[in-house]
This record gives C-alpha cells, sequence and structure tokens, in this order.
C-alpha cells in the first residue's frame, strides 16, 4: 500500500494474470486525483493491461470520474486493455449521469472480467 | 411531522431568525427553515414575496440585519470573506439567465471554475468540462459561443458550470423562466438525476408549480417576506390556507390598503 503522507488516496499495485491491477483506498477527489492520475497513467505508460479496483473507494468526483477517462483513452490508444472492476452503486451512479456506464468495461471482479475477456 | 423530520435529519443548510431590510424597508420577516441533506427543497410564492431575496441571502450576497444562515454548519453571516470563498467551491448556482460569459466559448465557461479554484491538470479539467456537458445533453457543444445557443441550452450550459465543482449545495434562480413545456421538463428532470447521482443539495427558487411538483421533495411557501408553510408537495397542495390556494389556482392577489399607510406612502411620509 502507498504511503504518500501527502495525498489522501493510497494504492497498491499488483500483478496478476495479465494485467496490472490498481486498487485505490480512500476518496478520490479535487485533492486526491492528481496523484491518481498519476498512477494511472504510469500504468499505461508501461505499456500494460490495466484494471482499477474501486471497491475500497468510498467517493470519487468528476475530477477523478476525468482522470478513469484519460486512462481509458491512452489505453486505447495504444491498444491496451482498461477497466473498472469493484465499483459501488454509488460510483456506477456518479458513471451513469455522465454516460460513462457506456463507455467502460465494467465488471463485478476480476476473475469475471478475465473469464469475458 | 415537517419539524421532526428536520431535526433528525442533517440540516445542509439552516436558515434561522433571517431577518432582511432593503433600506428601511423590511424583506424578510423572521424566516426559519431547513433543508435536509440531499433534499431537493423549493422556495415558491408571488412576487415579491421574497423568494429571490432569501436565495440571495442564502448564497451570502447581501448581510442580514440578523438572524444566522448555516451552510454545511458554517454561520455564512458571521465567517471571513476567505472562509466564504473556501465554502463557495462547494456552491454551484445556476442564475435565471445563465450569466455566461459571452467573450467565452461554451466550453471556456463550464471550466472557468476548474480554472479559477483548482490546479488539476488542462487534460482533467477539459475532460471534467465535457463530462459535465454531456450531463446536460450538450456533448459536442463546447466551441460554440453562447449567442449561437437557444435559451434552454444556456440554462443547460449554466448547470453544466454550476455542476462543473461536483458542488454539495447547488442553487436555481426560475430555472424554468422563459423555456418551453418540453425544455422545462427536461430541466427538472436534469435536476432530479443530479440529486440522485451525487446526492446534492439543492434550492429551487421558482414560481413554476408543474416544476414544483415535478421534482421538490418539501416547499416553502414565502408570502410577503414571511414563511406561510413549509411541507411536502401533498402538504402543501391540500392546505386549507387561502393564499396558498389563490398561489396554486394562479389567482390574482387581493390587495389589502391601510389606508393610513397608503395615504403616507403617496405623499412621501412614510418613514
Amino acid at each position: 500500500m502507498n504511503n504518500n503522507s501527502d495525498s489522501p488516496v493510497k494504492f497498491e499495485i499488483d500483478d496478476e494474470q495479465g494485467y496490472l491491477v490498481v486498487r485505490f483506498e480512500g476518496e478520490i477527489d479535487l485533492y486526491g486525483t492528481p496523484h491518481a492520475r498519476e498512477v494511472i497513467l504510469n500504468c499505461i505508460k508501461s505499456k500494460r493491461n490495466t484494471v482499477i479496483d474501486l471497491s475500497a473507494v468510498s467517493y470519487i468526483d468528476s475530477s477523478g470520474v476525468a482522470s478513469l477517462v484519460e486512462g481509458y483513452q491512452l489505453a486505447k490508444n495504444d491498444k491496451l486493455e482498461f477497466g473498472l472492476v469493484n465499483i459501488s452503486d454509488a460510483v456506477l451512479s456518479v458513471l451513469q449521469l455522465a454516460h460513462l456506464d457506456k463507455v467502460f468495461t465494467i465488471h463485478a471482479s476480476l476473475d469475471e472480467r478475465i473469464q469475458a475477456s | 411531522m415537517t419539524n421532526q423530520t428536520e431535526t433528525q435529519a442533517s440540516a445542509a443548510i439552516k436558515v434561522e431568525d433571517l431577518v432582511t431590510h432593503y433600506g428601511s424597508t423590511r424583506i424578510l420577516d423572521h424566516v426559519n427553515m431547513q433543508v435536509n441533506t440531499g433534499e431537493i427543497m423549493v422556495i415558491m410564492g408571488g412576487s415579491g414575496s421574497g423568494k429571490s431575496t432569501l436565495l440571495r441571502y442564502m448564497l451570502g450576497l447581501h448581510q442580514a440585519t440578523s438572524g444566522s444562515i448555516k451552510l454545511l454548519g458554517h454561520d455564512i453571516t458571521k465567517i471571513s470573506s476567505q472562509e466564504m470563498d473556501d465554502l463557495r467551491k462547494n456552491m454551484g448556482v445556476s442564475f435565471q439567465g445563465g450569466a455566461l460569459f459571452n467573450s467565452m466559448t461554451v466550453g471556456q465557461n463550464v471550466c472557468l471554475p476548474l480554472h479559477e479554484h483548482t490546479t488539476l491538470d488542462e487534460n482533467t479539467i477539459q475532460i471534467m468540462g465535457r463530462m459535465k456537458l454531456s450531463v446536460v445533453n450538450l456533448g459536442g457543444f463546447d466551441d460554440l459561443m453562447p449567442a449561437q445557443l437557444s435559451g434552454g441550452m444556456i440554462k443547460r450550459a449554466a448547470l453544466a458550470r454550476a455542476i462543473v465543482m461536483d458542488p454539495k449545495l447547488l442553487f436555481f434562480d426560475e430555472p424554468s423562466a422563459g423555456l418551453d413545456p418540453v425544455a422545462a421538463a427536461e430541466l427538472d428532470d436534469l435536476i432530479l438525476r443530479i440529486r440522485k447521482a451525487l446526492n446534492t443539495t439543492i434550492v429551487v427558487v421558482t414560481h413554476d408549480l408543474d416544476s414544483t411538483f415535478r421534482i421538490a421533495d418539501r416547499i416553502t411557501v414565502l408570502d410577503k417576506g414571511k414563511i406561510l408553510m413549509i411541507g411536502t408537495v401533498e402538504e402543501v397542495r391540500n392546505s386549507d390556507n387561502e393564499r396558498i390556494q389563490s398561489l396554486l389556482n394562479r389567482e390574482a392577489r387581493h390587495v389589502e390598503i391601510n389606508a393610513d399607510e397608503y395615504l403616507k406612502e403617496l405623499t412621501g411620509q412614510k418613514e
């Protein structure tokens, strides 16, 4: 787990079944987004398929969602996979508001994603 | 029932014993109300009832004569201008005329609060702005100028700007004014979707009854600067208060004349 005390967002990255799995924890808001964005973009820049696990994210605002959008676009440009797993109803509501539930590939778990791919 | 609801729920906005004046004229007269977190409160009343004034005081635009207004626990009648500036980051406002800057594109207008109040990366800001335009069904319109938009589109662009920072409190001044019934209904639907997705506390000032009944969780009815009633849509509909029924039935206001006061007013002797 990342322990950068300057950031309200914690994360850990695991290499699982061909994916970099980024597990964020806490709130991804105006204060936490710059850090979360850096983590997401670094995964894509490393040319790895990436899955963002949001199960421990209690709140994500539009800035956090924007970073997910940016990461997804960069991944698509590089023909990499990028998906979301374990998202709460609250996060899903935020995505639905901006019609992004139709854009992202969303699965209940990493296993479900692997089975679907 | 209303009072019990208010005390048990968490108050996002609490107005206590608010008295305001314009010059020597009292506009709001000992107003008490509470808006709970995630609630849509519609403030309605006839012209001159004080509803727009109440909104302006909630926004911290004027100094009250007495009383308090707590937004997210902060009494805005007492806090410093710096604290008010910080609090405004949690507030979105959609003004009646849209209040877009005509010299800026729609996208620049929407992103303006992000440029002013955050240090987010420009890519993040641009995506956020486009997302919010998509929320209000104006996706792809970011490069247009406000003059190229219809009245309804301007209202929606203004709403996109109001919600671009994901505010906890969202205020609307006559959102449906000047809109055709379909555009007004679409705006109502947007307000409901935003509340559902973001649990935003929303205050709407309007005299549009159709809109009020579509979106309100509760209604505050103002008349001559005083609160006539605070209640659910059904409670207000079923009220036997004569003034409220006049408002609901769109009846012309009966003008009460105080002969002495009227004479003083005409002759310029009123204090």
